[in-house]
């Protein structure tokens, strides 16, 4: 049977922690729940697990690229048009530097942001079960059940101190 | 954050949003003066192209003038965004963050006004592409990587690119209060920005290391765009007193004074007009000024400096150029405003906890410390060009003309004007780094006395 959501709404931090420790005496996975907030609360203050990411890979993958470019570039158009200055040689690398230096902050600032957006997963064009009081510093427990599982996950959502328990109709 | 109430997240949104919401009265006449300035401006330079670069009061020598000056200038004031969110965030320093959007988006429009004067300045801006985009746009002509004029745009266009994604990506989870805050068009313009934000704790571990990483990998893109700036003086061939290595330092450090006093002073006008004083406190314009001591001491030892190593040598050239900015006037009447203005009243000002928790003194400090910085750009380009070199028929004054002093008035208002707009349509101030802020308010007793969980020293 599929999965679908039900959401827990509190007002409390404390009371939304237990609620993830009830969830997971009841035996719902911890890849099932997740808690929504307006604010970021330091990591591990619900319980919840830890998130796995590779977004340090990012930037260094932007940069080689950034920098492979630059370099691309400045040595494509010095040859382009070869003026001789100063005897010097035609392929001049001191001012390349400049330009692959900001090519290489580029990639690596334009693929860091590509790898925030990823690793958020986002944009999430599901639209999922959700509550605006959420962004007025209610948390949400949100959990992923099978129906059948659904009275038994409000109750525990319920007794941790949950001010309102939605379904998705 | 210690002082001022606890703030609930409803009320931090509602008095946040206020200026999206709820459009204040003055709003659209004041953007509409603004708007009249920048229109004049707008005519001015359609003028100026039609006519020529002659109606403004370049020529030979002084080739640079005011818009290049304004062109530093901008650049300068566009170092605040990275100086207080980046060093501020990497340090977590607490009091950052009422300031730390205003700072970045002012980094912003001031790179876009900066990135405007030289392409005014060329005279036929739609030549200027041919300088700098690396494309072969006819005869076999590809842009000079050897020049600074080449590398200036490279370190502005990533510094461009770079601020406006920092915004953007820090702009996502505000996005999504405002859009569960509205309804209509609205409401699905910001759906489409907030993206399916929900506000997991995957997201948030993103949106937490973003700061950090986009933080670290902005700030040496920062101190590259004010070196790169001062090398278009550093490295020419064309004014021989421009041969300064003690440029770059000194431009970075300029850049973050009159970009740090500039925030501090769109602070001051955001508490204002909005009524933030619960969000933009005494206390943070106080850490701000107490910071600015340090940064306005660390640029008059470069200022110091430069003049010491420049009249050592004792060389014609270098003397003259002195000459001018010390002796001659009025060139000598601008360089002691600038001086004064620059750091003698701003930080005996600052030096006393009364003054920096005055608002209107910091304004005027804040003013101070950016006419000074615009007249030390001036005083830097323009007696470098007039340099009374050996041969008397090279000899020119620059007197600006009405042209160059409508469009640098515009520039203020184009800034303005943008800012004002950006706080009609997205927060100002990050709500959920404020609402951050409210959980770390936490007080925990030490021996006998309850001290903040935030360490922070006074």
């Amino acid at each position: 049977m599929a999965k679908r959501p039900i959401l827990g709404l509190f007002n409390d931090a404390n009371a939304a922690a237990d609620a993830g420790d009830g969830l997971k005496s009841a035996g719902v996975s911890e890849k099932d729940y997740d808690f929504l907030t307006d604010a970021p609360y330091p990591e591990g203050a619900f319980g919840e697990r830890e998130e796995k990411h590779r977004l340090y890979i990012y930037p260094f993958v932007g940069a080689v690229l950034g920098l492979t470019s630059a370099l691309l570039l400045t040595t494509m158009s010095q040859m382009a048009y070869p003026l001789v200055t100063g005897g010097k040689p035609i392929i001049s690398l001191p001012p390349m530097a400049v330009i692959s230096y900001e090519g290489t902050m580029l990639g690596a600032i334009l693929f860091t942001v590509l790898g925030i957006i990823f690793e958020s997963r986002l944009p999430n064009l599901k639209k999922g079960l959700y509550d605006t009081r959420i962004t007025e510093g209610y948390i949400g427990v949100l959990v992923n059940a099978e129906e059948t599982q659904h009275d038994r996950v409000a109750d525990v959502l319920n007794q941790a101190g949950a001010v309102d328990v939605k379904r998705q109709s | 954050m210690q002082e001022g109430r606890p703030l609930s997240p409803t009320e931090i949104n509602r008095d946040l949003l206020r200026s999206i919401l709820d459009t204040p009265r003055w709003f659209w006449p004041v953007v509409g003066i603004l708007a009249t300035i920048v229109l004049a401006a707008a005519i001015t330079i359609g003028i100026m192209i039609n006519s020529g670069l002659g109606i403004t009061g370049l020529n030979r020598p002084v080739v640079w003038g005011f818009f290049i000056t304004n062109f530093v200038f901008w650049i300068g004031i566009s170092h605040a965004g990275v100086m207080l969110s980046a060093i501020l965030r990497l340090a977590k320093a607490e009091w950052r963050r009422p300031a730390t959007r205003a700072a970045e988006v002012l980094t912003i429009f001031s790179l876009i006004t900066a990135l405007s004067m030289p392409i005014i300045h060329t005279g036929r801006p739609w030549r200027a592409i041919y300088w700098f985009f690396p494309y072969d746009f006819a005869r076999g002509i590809w842009p000079n990587v050897r020049t600074p004029l080449v590398w200036d745009p490279s370190a502005i266009f990533t510094y461009l690119t770079s601020s406006t994604l920092f915004v953007l990506i820090a702009l996502i989870p505000d996005f999504a209060v405002l859009r569960d805050h509205t309804t209509g068009l609205t409401h699905r313009i910001y759906s489409l920005l907030a993206m399916g934000w929900e506000g997991n704790p995957r997201q948030w571990k993103m949106q937490i290391l973003s700061g950090v990483l986009l933080s670290a990998l902005i700030l040496p893109v920062f101190v590259s765009v004010h070196s790169i700036v001062s090398w278009d003086f550093g490295m020419a061939v064309a004014a021989k007193t421009w041969h300064s290595s003690i440029f770059a330092p000194y431009f970075v450090v300029g850049a973050v004074h009159s970009g740090v006093s500039a925030v501090v002073f769109v602070l001051i006008i955001l508490r204002y007009i909005y009524g933030w004083q619960a969000y933009i406190r005494h206390e943070h314009v106080d850490a701000l000024g107490r910071l600015l001591i340090v940064v306005a001491t660390g640029w008059f030892y470069f200022f110091v400096m430069e003049v010491i190593f420049g009249i050592y040598g004792r060389e014609a050239d270098e003397i003259a150029v002195r000459e001018l900015q010390f002796f001659i006037w009025p060139i000598s009447g601008w360089t002691l405003v600038f001086v004064i203005t620059t750091y003698f009243i701003p930080v005996a000002l600052w030096l006393t906890k009364a003054a920096r928790r005055n608002l209107w003194i910091m304004s005027l400090a804040c003013i101070s410390v950016n006419i000074g910085m615009w007249l030390e750009r001036y005083i830097i380009i323009v007696p470098g060009l007039m340099n009374r070199g050996v041969f008397t028929f090279t000899w020119n004054d620059y007197v600006p003309r009405f042209p160059e002093m409508i469009i640098i008035a515009a520039t203020f208002a184009f800034v303005s004007m943008l800012l004002l707009l950006f706080s009609r349509v997205f927060p100002l101030v990050p709500l959920y780094d404020i609402k951050e802020g409210e959980f770390l308010r936490t007080e925990v007793k030490i021996g006998r006395r309850v001290v903040p969980a935030t360490f922070r020293e006074d």
